[in-house]
């Protein structure tokens, strides 16, 4: 093989694992991403059942139904809409009420969200940023809510 | 008076930085020697200073001084004294401290330990690296001042997060610094060699070992953040594909694609010019991680605070080192002249090969972890890119690497012979179809191409032990003849064997855990039992201890095996830190073979039943056992004669680089 050759060959396998590596991203995007949605944008988009979204706001006060298998029941509100969660499972350490969250999982046909996965912040002073965006734009941000983003979204999977 | 002396050593390091930066410079352009030879002793000095400021922010901690605004928001005066210590970096002030103190170390070591060099190669890699530490020594000292006084001194501190405090903080940071910051070694030498428009082979083995160093500590630090988060968070998990994981996995990526592709330009003068654009490409990835971590753009444990105008300025040192280190390269980089010819079969190829999926790899988890920030600032869309997009983007391009990196060592350098190759690995491939059939036969449940994946990283494992049968001649010569081979071998040899070796360690115990690993969650009360694999739990019950500065909930339980036989006991707890009002997990861990039972526990319910979460881990600590191995390997091929030994030095290399060729 001449030089030429030898680096179209090269040249050719590059191009050939890049458009592997690009198609399966494209594929990927296709069906592994999830929209963020506040309770407002799930009425007014009318997100449809079955599909994964996750649901950020504020946990309502005294929404919290415990039962027993670990299975609770709360309300996410942004303070114009809320939404009722079902979550089996443990839920992370700083998840409380009139706190900030985030629950991933989808709308079932009666209007109950069914999230496999919380997340809560790890700190007193923290708010997840997509909530504190979502609370600020249905005009329901509080300053004193987060004056110091120090921690995260820490979570909780079943 | 401490405080004020840090912060005057760090103004006058920035000063001594921008000497650094810009009179060696000065010097290699006017071909005077006395310029050129001041980058050395200024970067020693740099460094000085830069531990002094160090060392009396560490002093502030230590003593509980909070008078200093950074300790009181971080400390606390009942934490024991290691926890004091570590809290240094675990804040946004301090850990960028630590960075450009590493930073001024690699600059000083590069100064001490580099007389070898060419003179102007040195004097401009020293400059580089002084613009790098003037840039961060201004952020730091106009965003991030750890130094700030508060007037009326308070009695006690806010204390450090709670799920920091933990022994494994200590060293992750470090380590992870170590690992960044030292590819601004290979960044450095690349733009230095870019300004003189001349690079050959001598230029890998100078910058090789650095990137070997670098790559080692990336390894650990990534290795302990990921045994971290598994044991202290309290899921279980050991990879999130979360953005600030990705932030360190994509300069390994990178790194370790150069740490290859290095090889074949000391070897064989080839790739030249892609050698230098990975040096350049892998700092990079390190300097956006710093900037996806420090920014605030992402939220997560790392994202100690928002600030706007830190971002900002992060976001201004990346365009400019980024974006001028690759115009420079595009300026630059045609004068360089072309290596050596190869075949597409042999060594040279299969190290392109390992490039060419190591890069691409990097790239797809270069896109999940920005797309969704490119998104929302686009657009305003909210989206979360999570493991599913990682999991089939990234695996598929991992499996043709793994199946052809026992192939690579076996292949000879110019032209390989594939089909000699495949007959060594004979030996290899039957083992892995063993284990195949083995894991059909014993494991059910799980996902049926689980087993192949343990074939994968049998082969890989096999694959490495055959390179060194097949170079000791093990089985074909007499013992004590071969053991004499095998210490003769060079160090490197041993080198890439381990880190292979490694690397198909953590994908068993990866495959394992993923496929096999059992998990019992469940609210329990007091004398009741959980079965999780072959193993029996008995909860006994909870009782109050107190700690230092928190106080815990332990769980009692009683481990014993499907036949009844106690085999200790694991306790569990949830600790409260009142100065912070947060509780956190600490997990239980059994360790068994290389698997490990794992025991978290939740908030009590009203009626008194604890939600439990309970794990039996097969084949885990394999996962960081191999990134053990991998950093062993790594010393072992620091440790070649060739490095020790450096390269025989041009005559005139006094001077000027040898051209190319």
């Amino acid at each position: 093989m001449t030089r030429k050759q030898r680096r179209l060959v090269l040249i050719g396998t590059g191009l050939g694992v890049l458009a592997v590596a690009a198609a399966l991203m494209l594929n990927a995007f296709r069906d592994s991403i999830v929209f963020f949605n506040s309770p407002s944008d799930v009425t007014e988009k009318h997100v449809a059942p079955g599909t994964r979204i996750r649901l950020g706001g504020l946990v309502k006060d005294g929404s919290i139904v415990r039962s027993n298998d670990l299975r609770v029941r709360f309300a996410v509100t942004d303070g114009t809409t809320e939404i009722p969660v079902a979550y089996q499972g443990v839920l992370p350490d700083l998840f409380r009420e009139g706190q900030g969250v985030i629950a991933e999982g989808t709308l079932d046909g009666t209007g109950m969200f069914d999230a496999d996965t919380i997340l809560a912040k790890h700190d007193e002073t923290y708010m997840p940023k997509e909530v504190a965006d979502a609370l600020k734009k249905s005009g329901h941000w509080k300053d004193d809510y987060a004056q110091r983003a120090v921690l995260p979204v820490g979570g909780a999977t079943k | 008076m401490i405080p004020e002396l840090g912060h005057y050593a760090l103004i006058l390091a920035l000063g001594l930085s921008l000497i650094q930066a810009t009179m060696p410079i000065v010097g290699t352009r006017t071909n005077d020697p006395v310029l050129m030879n001041i980058a050395a002793p200024v970067a020693i000095a740099q460094f000085v200073f830069v531990a002094i400021a160090f060392g009396a922010l560490a002093e502030c901690y230590v003593a509980s001084d909070f008078s200093v605004l950074n300790v009181f928001e971080n400390s606390n005066s009942a934490m024991p004294l290691i926890y004091r210590l570590t809290s240094v970096w675990g804040n946004h002030e301090g850990s960028m401290m630590l960075w450009v103190s590493i930073l001024a170390f690699f600059g000083a070591l590069v100064a001490i330990f580099g007389t070898n060099l060419p003179v102007a190669l040195k004097a401009n890699a020293l400059a580089v690296q002084a613009w790098i530490a003037a840039a961060f020594h201004l952020f730091i000292l106009t965003t991030s001042n750890p130094f700030l006084r508060i007037p009326d001194a308070p009695f006690e501190g806010r204390d450090l997060n709670p799920i920091l405090q933990d022994p494994g903080l200590a060293f992750h940071p470090p380590m992870l610094y170590l690992g960044y910051v030292g590819f601004s070694i290979a960044f450095s030498f690349a733009i230095a060699a870019l300004l003189e428009g001349r690079i050959d082979a001598a230029w890998a083995r100078w910058v090789r070992p650095w990137v070997l160093g670098a790559w080692m500590c990336l390894t650990l630090g990534i290795a302990g953040g990921s045994y971290w988060a598994y044991y202290e968070l309290g899921w279980g998990g050991f990879w999130f594909w979360d953005p600030v994981e990705n932030a360190s996995l994509m300069p390994w990526l990178a790194g370790t694609a150069l740490l290859h592709s290095a090889v074949v330009m000391e070897k064989r003068a080839a790739l030249k010019v892609w050698t230098i654009l990975l040096a350049i490409l892998t700092f990079s990835l390190s300097l956006i991680g710093t900037f996806l971590v420090r920014s605030g753009v992402l939220t997560s444990v790392h994202a100690f605070a928002v600030d706007p105008r830190r971002g900002v300025f992060i976001l201004a040192i990346l365009v400019v080192f980024i974006g001028g280190a690759l115009a420079l390269y595009a300026w630059r980089a045609p004068l360089l002249k072309q290596g050596g010819l190869f075949a597409p079969i042999s060594r040279e190829g299969a190290l392109v090969f390992n490039n060419l999926f190591l890069t691409s790899a990097c790239a797809t988890v270069f896109v999940g972890t920005l797309y969704p920030l490119a998104l929302e600032a686009l657009t305003g869309d909210k989206i979360s890119v999570g493991p599913p997009f990682f999991n089939s983007t990234f695996g598929p391009l991992f499996i043709p690497l793994m199946l052809a990196m026992p192939f690579g060592p076996l292949l000879g350098w110019k032209r390989g012979d594939i089909l000699s190759a495949a007959q060594r690995l004979l030996a290899a491939a039957m083992l892995s179809a063993v284990a195949i059939a083995a894991a059909f036969a014993l494991e059910h449940g799980g996902p049926v191409l689980a087993p192949f994946g343990v074939g994968i990283a049998i082969f890989v494992m096999a694959g490495a032990v055959t390179d060194i049968a097949e170079r000791t001649m093990i089985l074909r010569v007499p013992f004590n003849a071969a053991l004499r081979r095998a210490i003769g071998l060079p160090r490197s040899v041993w080198g890439t064997a381990f880190a292979h070796f490694g690397i198909g360690a953590t994908l068993l115990g990866i495959v394992s855990v993923t496929a096999w690993g059992s998990e019992h969650i469940a609210a329990i009360k007091p004398g009741e039992i959980i079965d999780v694999s072959h193993y029996r739990l008995t909860f006994d019950g909870s009782l109050d201890r107190p700690g230092p500065n928190y106080r815990d909930v332990v769980g009692h339980f009683t481990v014993r095996r499907a036949s009844g036989e106690v085999i200790g006991v694991m306790e569990p707890s949830r600790r409260t830190f009142p100065a912070r009002n947060m509780a956190t997990t600490e997990a239980a861990l059994m360790t068994r073979g290389v698997s490990q039972l794992y025991v978290s526990l939740g908030d009590p319910d009203s009626n008194g039943a604890v939600p439990v979460r309970l794990f039996f881990k097969p084949n885990v600590l394999l996962i960081w056992g191999g990134a053990f191995i991998m950093f062993l390997g790594g010393g072992l091929s620091l440790s070649d004669r060739r490095l020790r030994i450096g390269a025989p030095r041009p005559a005139k290399a006094k001077t000027a680089l040898a051209p190319a060729e």
